[in-house]
């Protein structure tokens, strides 16, 4: 069966690349701040003018973490519903009212920080309390990305109408999906901004329940995560397999492995405050449980990848063992980028795992192995494979072509990468196992032996966080030739396509209704409890603390 | 929806290991009582000192019984308070021989801070209203840094003290 | 580009066919390095 591919019209792509725009302006201010966290953390730099480290920090965060992964994604997702379900009119003109919301809230919430109101951080943990229009500027950019979700559920809904009985295109049920848990999760944390938040930072509001906030943020936190994973695994399920000149490996255990995503990355935000106080201790543990269920579909994935790279070199008649992994196209950037986020997966999950581990989080909780950690999967994993994206999305989007010479710069931009996040990221796992923190400025404590050790790594990761800063400048480099110098011509939107005799997907693969039951059965089983517990069980509230970040 | 053969096998293998690792932190959790700190007690955080633990006499370091100590701390942007030795200068170094007992216990009185004696498993958060409660044998001799690891404010690194662990 | 005789297609879903060896190496080997990971630091964390 071959899906219907749409051609993108002009006024889409315009849509789309407004969200390219975004993420690009995004990696190069998000990533200088990297590159000078890493520097002041040598010890041998200081900040000028007096300007913040941790503001540097809150900066690089809510940039990368939030602003940047948002757009692209979003963006991304705009044109897959696109190209395989189209957008009408009214559809792109709520799909821009979701963009421009989303940018009045970053810009708000940018403002903030760069003036020194809002150094908290991009998890704000409270009782800090930054400046209302922070949160403001936060809101803002959950409920334009809520308008974008629901324009992509009425893109299928209106789809599915005019093709009864078909199934849904792979891309557009996978987006939807993603677009589920991210709004089902971020009910959690606009809860808490605009409940808890919002009215203590006017003052309308005294105190604050601690507890209550940062479990709501972590309800929301952990799907966040995966909201940047699964754009990745589209690409890795449905688009990679064209781009090496093969076919789906199977779409049913694809759609089956989102759907374990959408019920299982939500119930196991207690796995990010394993070491906190007030939560019972069994709670904690179901919920680790639960956050074991969400390795299986990577386990999935990780099969059928492998076997989608053995049937394709197979098939062009590579028999030996691994001889269809050397013909890998290792020369296509938009194979090798996403490839190397594939490798940064096996080291990041393995981690992942540990991190999860109930007591064992404590071996490595709030230690610079987090950051190294998500360095990886979010930082590489991600990254790369968005990358790999940018490379023909973006010339397809603006009807030029990735030259011979833009891939070997691409190629040249995701070893640069490698090697700087090998580098960075390795010494953070080292230096988080012998007990460095995370999320702190230089500094030499009481001195001693462990002091001196945690220094030395940190002059590695300045040398790793130097060399991936001129990957970004290499990157956005690569993004404007995209945009708007490389020769006019027409470049591919790979979408893989199914063997023509696959089997049919099982009908209850699409019964919406059945998930999302699951989903938050499954989250009511997770959190009504304990959040009960937390609620009875509370102290008196918080009043806010604003002269520790400095205002 | 069909599964290759290989790849029943291999998830049978990772689910299998993934069952293996829950058996085995299950087991030291429930049985062993190696549970991460999880005290539930809560406190009123404008007045800890109405709490035995955290009089201002009760902080630092006591010994209660032959290796067995109590560490009181109470923690504020940006300073652990372990109380004032002899001479009435806050203590900033605790001495312990190896193979003690040692509880740790802390609370704050403003915002969310870590409290992870660097290299040893003792790695909490903080939080208003509640008490951290942790109880661990130092095994391992050394100097191990006292570091807030939870993000408190502009001087969030310049809070820490040392546990030093004597033969 | 992976087109064939509808015959060679039959292949991809019979489990004698295309030969999925070299994935099942590589996964189990992904296998071994999470075990092998996850016993090291439980070890580290046993022994702190």
């Amino acid at each position: 069966m071959s899906t219907n591919e749409l051609i993108i019209p002009k006024k889409d792509s315009k849509l789309y690349m407004s969200f390219m725009y975004v993420t690009y302006i995004s990696l190069l201010v998000g990533g200088l701040m990297g590159l000078l966290q890493t520097l002041v953390r040598s010890g041998k730099y200081t900040l000028p003018f007096n300007i913040d480290y941790y503001t540097i920090l809150t900066v690089h965060g809510v940039i990368l973490g939030l602003v940047l992964t948002t757009f692209f994604i979003i963006g991304f997702q705009f044109s897959l519903m696109g190209k395989t379900v189209g957008m009408t009119d009214k559809q792109r003109k709520v799909a821009w009212l979701a963009f421009w919301v989303m940018v009045v809230g970053t810009v708000m919430a940018a403002i903030t920080i760069l003036v020194g109101e809002a150094s908290v951080l991009y998890t704000f943990y409270a009782p800090l309390r930054a400046h209302p229009a922070f949160y403001f500027g936060l809101a803002f950019v959950i409920v334009g990305s809520w308008i974008a979700a629901f324009v992509n559920f009425r893109q299928l809904y209106v789809w599915k109408k005019a093709h009864k009985g078909e199934k849904s295109p792979l891309l557009a049920f996978m987006v939807i999906i993603n677009m589920l848990m991210w709004f089902i999760a971020s009910l959690g944390v606009a809860s808490a901004v605009i409940i808890q938040f919002i009215p203590w930072s006017l003052g309308y509001a005294e105190t604050i329940n601690v507890l209550l906030s940062r479990t709501l943020f972590w309800y929301f936190g952990h799907p966040l995560v995966y909201f940047w994973l699964l754009p990745a695994y589209m690409a890795w399920y449905a688009i990679i397999p064209k781009i090496i000149g093969g076919k789906l490996f199977s779409d049913s255990l694809a759609r089956l492995a989102f759907i374990l995503l959408l019920l299982f990355s939500i119930p196991v935000g207690f796995h990010h405050q394993l070491t906190e106080p007030g939560i019972d201790p069994t709670w904690k543990f179901i919920q680790v449980v639960l956050t074991f269920m969400v390795i299986i579909p990577s386990l999935m994935t990780a099969f059928s990848i492998f076997a989608t790279f053995e049937e394709t070199g197979r098939r062009k008649g590579y028999q030996s063992l691994f001889g269809w992994f050397k013909k890998l196209p290792w020369k296509d950037v938009r194979f090798l980028a996403p490839f190397i986020g594939m490798v940064a997966f096996i080291p990041g999950g393995a981690g992942g795992i540990v991190n999860a581990s109930y007591q064992m989080n404590a071996l490595i909780h709030n230690t610079i192995w987090v950051t190294g950690h998500f360095h990886l999967t979010a930082a590489t994993t991600v990254i790369l494979t968005f990358f790999g994206i940018t490379y023909w999305l973006v010339p397809h989007l603006t009807g030029r072509r990735l030259t011979p010479k833009l891939n070997k710069l691409g190629i040249i931009q995701t070893y640069i990468w490698t090697i700087g996040m090998t580098i960075m990221s390795t010494s953070m796992h080292i230096q988080g196992l012998l007990g460095g923190p995370r999320r702190s400025n230089f500094s030499e404590y009481a001195g001693g032996e462990q002091v001196a050790t945690w220094i030395s790594y940190q002059v590695s990761q300045a040398v790793g966080g130097t060399i991936l800063f001129i990957g970004i400048i290499l990157m956005v480099y690569i993004f404007i030739q995209l945009t708007f110098f490389a020769p006019r011509g027409v470049e591919e939107f790979p979408i893989a396509q199914e063997s023509d005799n696959a089997q049919p997907a099982p009908k209850f693969l699409e019964n919406w209704y059945l998930w999302i039951g699951i989903t938050i059965a499954l989250i009511l089983f997770a959190y009504t409890i304990p959040v009960f517990d937390i609620l009875k069980h509370s102290p008196p509230g918080s009043i806010p603390f604003d002269w520790p970040i400095g205002r | 929806m069909h599964l290759h053969k290989y790849e029943k096998i291999w998830l049978t293998f990772g689910v299998g290991s993934l069952a293996l690792f829950l058996a085995i932190i299950g087991f030291a959790a429930f049985w062993k009582g190696t549970h991460p700190q999880s005290h539930i007690e809560v406190i009123d955080p404008q007045n800890v000192q109405a709490h035995e633990s955290f009089k201002p006499e009760n902080l630092g370091l006591h010994e209660v019984a032959d290796g067995k100590y109590i560490f009181n701390i109470v923690a504020s942007a940006f300073n652990y308070d372990m109380g004032v030795d002899a001479d009435g200068v806050p203590v900033k170094t605790i001495r312990v021989p190896k193979g003690s007992t040692v509880l740790y216990q802390i609370t704050t009185i403003d915002v969310v801070h870590g409290f992870n004696v660097a290299g040893t498993n003792v790695n909490m958060m903080v939080e208003p209203g509640h008490i951290s409660r942790f109880e661990t044998v130092m095994k391992n001799t050394g100097e191990f840094t006292i570091v807030c690891n939870e993000y408190c404010g502009i001087g969030h690194h310049l809070m820490y003290g040392t546990v030093e662990v004597y033969e | 580009m992976g087109k064939g005789t509808s015959k060679q297609q039959q292949a991809s879903h019979s489990d004698s066919e295309v030969s999925f060896k070299g994935t099942f190496i590589a996964v189990m080997l992904v296998g071994v390095f999470i075990l092998v990971s996850w016993f090291g630091l439980y070890a580290l964390f046993l022994s702190r």
